[in-house]
């Protein structure tokens, strides 16, 4: 009997490890950006009318979404957003990710400007029909910002501290329980620090 | 967003609608018939899934470059392809950051330091070195030293007790081999052999 211990305490430490690997979601990769300075930028807002930069919102918390009209999560995601935004006066800034997808504009027709109307009536109209959670939302049409950000799969949201240091990313939507149970504790945590 | 080319391969690819000559299989004639149909349709077909990743720069140097740095990045989307053979859309910013990169004239080493900064060490095919990944570049060197360890124990174990029971083993061996032998010859396979029976 004490000969199959051994086997059997490896077995079980395996079993412990696979039971473990089961319950780990591959598509989650854990951001290198946590507890560093969120990637500086400078883009326009939905409207036009002004641009913005994270260090605008410097000693304030405040959550960056990054969201698409043809993001299907993101449909999902919305209106625990809105809900949320009501609820809390945090500001949630929206990141119009890639709004312009190679299939709408397969021949590249499009000129810069006229991509640029496209995605802001496209936006305009989304948020009008789904509600509007955000404080504002800029439009990063060609990606680049969202690659500082270390996008790969919308909806993606970050949360940054006063000091503008990210201190949470949620990869894929925000669920209600997800945000009553580790989201807003952040946010209070880092409000009140 | 093209999520890893999947959708647009198999629903348009010949090679889903080949069963439907098993089930044909007496109808000859008909068979080949739909089969040269199908073969001109796939040929038809075939400049629309021929979509490849197009090159930006003509500079073929750059695109050396480029496919020698993006064959040691993972694509963040389709987790088990390089970023470039990958056709999700982002793995296409992506070769277009490391061309631009390229063009500016940064080595191979800054423009991987670029995407770990943004992506962390999965971007990596081979993560480099350090007290976070020891154990997955030594681990399995542990663990072959650990199995031979084990390994080596268990036969010197073995010896030992086969040297000391050795003229009482010798005799129960013989015994069963004369044994099974005598009573049932012809029951002995390829797989049954009298020996592991005891």
């Amino acid at each position: 009997m004490k000969k199959f211990l051994i086997p059997l305490a490896l077995f079980v430490v395996l079993v412990l490890f696979l039971a473990a690997g089961l319950k780990r979601d591959p598509h989650e990769i854990p951001s290198p950006l946590i507890n560093r300075a969120a990637p500086e930028f400078s883009l326009q807002t939905l409207s036009g009318k002004s641009t913005f930069s994270p260090s605008d919102y410097k000693g304030r918390v405040w959550l960056l979404n990054v969201w698409a009209t043809w993001c299907v999560s993101c449909r999902e995601e919305h209106p625990v957003l809105v809900a949320f935004a009501k609820q809390i006066a945090v500001p949630i800034v929206g990141l119009s990710y890639k709004e312009i997808q190679p299939q709408d504009d397969p021949e590249k027709k499009l000129s810069p400007d006229a991509q640029l109307s496209l995605a802001r009536s496209r936006g305009a109209v989304w948020l009008e029909r789904h509600g509007n959670p955000y404080s504002l939302s800029v439009m990063d049409l060609d990606g680049r910002v969202g690659i500082d950000y270390g996008v790969y799969g919308v909806p993606e949201t970050y949360i940054i501290d006063k000091e503008g240091v990210i201190r949470y990313k949620q990869i894929g939507p925000v669920t209600p329980q997800l945000l009553t149970n580790t989201l807003l504790p952040i946010i209070r945590g880092l409000e009140n620090s | 967003m093209n999520f890893c080319g999947l959708i647009s391969k198999n629903s348009r690819s010949p090679v889903a609608v080949l069963p439907t000559r098993d089930r044909l299989a007496g109808l000859t004639g008909f068979v080949y018939f739909l089969i040269s149909g199908l073969i001109a349709v796939s040929f038809a077909s075939n400049p629309v899934l021929a979509k490849e990743a197009e090159p930006m720069a003509s500079d073929a140097q750059v695109e050396a470059r480029l496919v020698h740095i993006a064959e040691e990045l993972r694509c963040l989307v389709c987790q088990n392809e390089s970023l470039s053979s990958s056709r999700a859309d982002l793995a296409e910013d992506l070769r277009a950051q490391v061309r631009e990169q390229i063009v500016k004239g940064r080595t191979d080493q800054e423009i991987k330091d670029y995407l770990v900064e943004r992506y962390g060490d999965f971007v990596l095919y081979r993560p480099a070195v350090k007290p976070m990944t020891w154990a997955l570049w030594f681990g399995p060197f542990v663990c072959l030293l650990i199995g031979l360890g084990v390994l080596l124990f268990a036969i010197n174990k073995r010896n030992k007790k086969i040297q000391s029971l050795q003229p009482a083993t010798h005799a129960t061996v013989v015994g069963a081999e004369s044994n099974t032998n005598l009573t049932a010859p012809s029951q002995l396979s390829e797989t049954a052999h009298p020996e592991h029976k005891e």
